[in-house]
């Protein structure tokens, strides 16, 4: 698998799939992704089957803050591009550019959990709760799923970045900030259709 | 053991830490067959209650527990973990690589069913099993109807469901990156191909059964709604969600099942499968229209017609490859020097039980007559058909198969033979009478029927048939057992594929040197060529390999803690579980393991002694 | 076997046509980022703007989203790239499959819905 013209002290062009175990991690990553897609998939139905399922409380055009969520989605869109920028870095192979720029991505995805944590206070003050309605418990499970999964980002990220802070780029860890990259990426991804199918169909359609 | 490291552990931890996929293997194995007569023991009373009517060996409720835990305990806990255990064991041989992708992973996915089957199985001594079918439809499953069996279940499955997903990821990385060069993938033995796309099925289905259970969980312990109608939920979302992960998880069954059949036809028949590319797309359709038809479980709930109308269409298409395939294992058979081996036996028999368990599947899939079909007996007899007649079959083919290779003796023959005819017949016994018990409208799930209704006799012959394959499998035990002396050689059958190139018992590294696969079945190309040995890659060099780790059985446990913890809504003990369990994650991302190397002495003298 | 450098320099030795190609993709990757944020504001306008009717802004702002996610998909993820191959098999074959699943969820759920 390994590039022919590297020696002893420079990486590869593409260090992230240079070894058998990179490229291993690389693919088996992109299936998982393969399947959270049937994941969220499924999440997405069934918000979609119950979305008029309010039994009298709050429905979603009441509710929903739109200009909230357009800010929230315009930080994780931009947390987005600085791990694009990182990874970038990486192919420069310029290590420390790369930590700072994943810095920044946990950083927006902090302000972005924040604010998801808000938005569900401010709606729970409304009165639509878990247990409220179908509407609610589908709602709070979709996104709910989709806030985990950027928490989760934002600890696997910060512990990489807290166990290479000056190891420098090596073959073992360039997969592990690629494959953090493309899971930050698809969290991205599924936000995309969250914001459109939840917030912008629930107001406007 | 090969190495001086390994020499120092003790046996039982070797085995708790082993990341070698070989030893992974014979786990799943020992815990599948474990699984399998549990719900074997479990299909013998539900039999022996139904034998005359109006019995009372169990009450209705112990009866509805025992057809639900016979049903998960088969599918997710004794049919997947065996062929698990063979994919393990054998893809990596079959394809001339050392191990897995990704080792570790594989024992955390072993380690993750076994806890969740062990928690399942539990539920009996808490108050209890689950008692909703193995479906577990909403709302005989909602928190309304039912106990804490189904948190068992659901928590149970959760987390063996998990294990089954990075298995299935690992397998699909395995095959992709780490076949021996020269095998190209239209030179893969079938038995890979079909785990491989088996594995696929997985990745896709297992998602879907994720959040029906996570569904399932929140509404029964934190009070969620999906399911409740009043507050706006709807039952038949369960449904369509258990189903987009069912359907596809019978193909899942069934597909490594056909594998062996072709490895073990093929071999016994002394010919090159017949169709070898028509196989594997047959396979493949069969793979894609595996998710394209979950709503045929469902044409009675009120889909409309034109829904009903598509799903029929889509299911009834799968009968075209699954017929190509039958075509090419008769045409295998046609023309070769077949040879009666127990295992060929299996293969023999598969062919005509499958074929009637797939006539009635299409019978089953006209959707206007499927209302008259729906929750009867001949649903029973025809899932057991394709289940029994098809997976369980592929597995004692298997077994009878790949004993030598995995265990390093061979079975005997003679009991392998009255064990295979005792099963057959005992199996044709109790399922093909089932049909017409259904067609005379026996209900499904119902824990006893009155007298006079015309049931007794066919009901009376099913229970002797149960009989008769309970004994068969007890023959099969003392086969294992009596034939424990008889060592194997490494090629026993005269086999095609690479498993069969590699010493008995086969080294901890498999292969000293990676081998070149210059042809489908390369062995039997290289033996042909009147080659004694296989080409290799490489010269004899030290050998890199994964160390073991405990981390996959504490990561288990600690989910297995925490679904008490959720279970009984102590949350604390559900933090400490989840907080082990996340902990060991950061500890194996953090902590750099390397592996360690075999050096070449080594690998010379167990050539020798080999 | 695994090379540890100190981390001030570049640890790449990059060709002069790789790092033109890493300019370029920059470019590409700061272009699909606004061509998203505009995409974003436009079905955010679409739908808070009274002015377009539902029956046109619910398809349009799906098909937005759809181009987001494709490039998303294919420039930031790097499904575009070569030797993602099984990367795009894969994920094709997952969307193939959650089409009829979404659609089931959402219309098959029985007569009386609610």
């Amino acid at each position: 698998m390994g590039h022919a013209q590297h020696n002893t002290d420079t990486l590869p062009p593409n260090p992230e799939k240079a070894t058998l175990e990179g490229r291993n991690k690389f693919l088996a990553f992109w299936f998982f992704l393969g399947g959270e897609t049937v994941l969220f998939a499924s999440l997405f139905g069934t918000y979609l089957g119950l979305r008029n399922g309010t039994a009298g409380g709050p429905t979603a055009a009441e509710i929903f803050d739109l200009f909230l969520v357009f800010i929230m989605t315009t930080i994780l869109l931009t947390s987005s591009l600085t791990s694009v920028f990182a990874m970038l870095a990486m192919k420069k192979g310029n290590f420390k550019q790369m930590l700072v720029w994943m810095w920044v991505t946990v950083g927006l995805g902090v302000a972005f959990l924040g604010l998801e944590i808000y938005e569900f206070y401010v709606y729970v003050g409304y009165g639509l709760t878990f247990t409220t309605s179908a509407f609610g418990s589908a709602f709070y499970t979709l996104v709910g799923f989709h806030g985990a999964h950027v928490a989760f980002g934002i600890g696997w990220i910060v512990t990489l970045l807290i166990r290479y802070r000056k190891s420098g780029l090596t073959l073992t860890n360039a997969p592990k900030f690629y494959l953090a990259s493309l899971y930050w990426h698809f969290i991205d991804v599924v936000w995309v259709f969250i914001f459109t199918v939840v917030y912008l169909m629930g107001i406007g359609g | 053991m090969s190495n001086s490291q390994a020499l120092k552990k003790s046996v039982l931890w070797d085995w708790l830490t082993t990341v070698d996929h070989k030893k992974i293997g014979i786990m799943y194995l020992v815990a599948g067959a474990f699984f399998f007569v549990l719900g074997g023991l479990e299909a013998m009373i539900i039999r022996a209650q139904l034998m005359f009517p109006e019995l009372n060996i169990v009450s209705a409720q112990a009866f509805n527990e025992l057809i639900t835990m016979h049903g998960t305990t088969m599918i997710f806990l004794a049919a997947m973990p065996l062929l698990f255990g063979f994919m393990n064991f054998i893809v990596p041989l079959q394809i001339g690589a050392r191990d897995v992708a990704f080792p570790f992973l594989n024992s955390l996915g072993f380690w993750l069913f076994l806890f969740g089957g062990i928690l399942l199985n539990l539920s009996w001594f808490f108050g209890g099993a689950p008692d909703a079918g193995w479906t577990a439809y909403v709302p005989l499953s909602s928190a309304e109807y039912a106990g804490t069996g189904l948190d068992y279940y659901v928590l149970g499955l959760q987390i063996s469901g998990a294990g089954t997903l990075i298995g299935g990821i690992n397998f699909l990385v395995t095959i992709i990156t780490m076949r021996a060069p020269g095998m190209t993938m239209m030179k893969m033995p079938l038995f890979t191909w079909s785990s491989f796309v088996s594995s696929a099925l997985i990745l896709f289905a297992f998602p879907a059964l994720t959040v029906g259970l996570f569904l399932l969980m929140f509404e029964r312990l934190f009070g969620a709604n999906y399911f409740i109608v009043e507050a706006g939920g709807n039952v038949v979302i369960w449904q369509h969600l258990f189903w987009i992960f069912g359907h596809p998880e019978v193909y899942i069954l069934i597909l490594p099942a056909f594998g062996i059949f072709s490895e073990v036809l093929s071999t016994f028949s002394k010919k090159r499968l017949f169709g070898y590319s028509a196989m594997v797309f047959a396979t493949l359709i069969i793979g894609f229209l595996g998710f394209m038809v979950w709503a045929h479980h469902m044409f009675t709930v009120g889909m409309g017609p034109v829904a009903n109308a598509i799903f029929a269409v889509a299911t009834m298409a799968i009968a075209v490859p699954t017929g190509i395939k039958i075509f090419n294992w008769l045409f295998t058979l046609w023309g070769g020097r077949i040879k009666f081996t127990t295992a060929n036996l299996f293969a023999l028999g598969f062919i005509p039980s499958f074929v009637l368990g797939g006539v009635t599947g299409v019978m089953l899939a006209t959707s206007a007559a499927n209302y008259q079909f729906h929750d009867t007996y001949f649903v029973v007899a025809h899932f057991h058909y394709v289940i029994i007649g098809g997976v369980v079959f592929g597995l004692f083919a298997g077994t009878f198969y790949w004993w030598p290779k995995i265990f390093g003796y061979m079975l005997n023959e003679t009991l392998g033979k009255w064990f295979f005819w005792l099963f057959f017949i005992g199996f044709h016994l109790t399922f093909f009478v089932q049909h017409f018990l259904g067609l005379m409208g026996m209900p499904r799930r119902v824990a006893s029927y009155l007298d006079g209704q015309g049931l007794n006799d066919l009901n009376f012959i099913s229970t002797i048939g149960a009989f008769f394959m309970a004994v068969a499998f007890v023959i099969l035990l003392v086969n294992i057992f009596v034939a424990r002396n008889d060592k194997a050689v490494a090629d026993p059958w005269d086999g095609r594929t690479l498993e069969w190139a590699t010493p008995t018992p086969v080294p901890e590294y498999n292969f000293a040197q990676t081998p070149v696969a210059r042809e489908l079945d390369a062995l039997w190309y290289e033996k042909m060529q009147g080659n004694k040995k296989l080409p290799v890659a490489e010269p004899l060099g030290e050998i890199h390999m994964p160390n073991g780790s405990i981390l996959p059985i504490i990561m288990s446990l600690g989910l297995f803690i925490a679904s008490f913890g959720f279970i009984y809504a102590t949350y604390w003990v559900s933090v400490i579980g989840l907080g082990l369990t996340l902990g060991c994650m950061v500890v194996r991302s953090v902590k750099e393991d390397h592996g360690y190397h075999i050096p070449v002495e080594e690998i010379k003298q167990d050539k020798e002694v080999g | 076997m695994e090379p540890k450098l100190n981390t001030n320099q570049p640890q790449v030795n990059l060709s002069k046509k790789e790092k033109i190609k890493l300019e370029r993709e920059m470019r590409h990757q700061i272009i699909t980022f606004v061509v998203m944020i505009f995409f974003t504001a436009l079905a955010f306008m679409s739908v808070a703007s009274d002015l377009i009717p539902a029956s046109f802004a619910v398809p349009f702002i799906l098909i937005l989203a759809v181009i987001q996610v494709i490039l998303q998909l294919y420039y930031f993820m790097h499904l575009k790239d070569k030797d993602h191959e099984w990367p795009n098999a894969f994920m094709l074959s997952g969307i193939v499959i959650i089409i009829p699943m979404v659609a089931a969820l959402m219309l098959l759920l029985g007569v009386v819905k609610y």
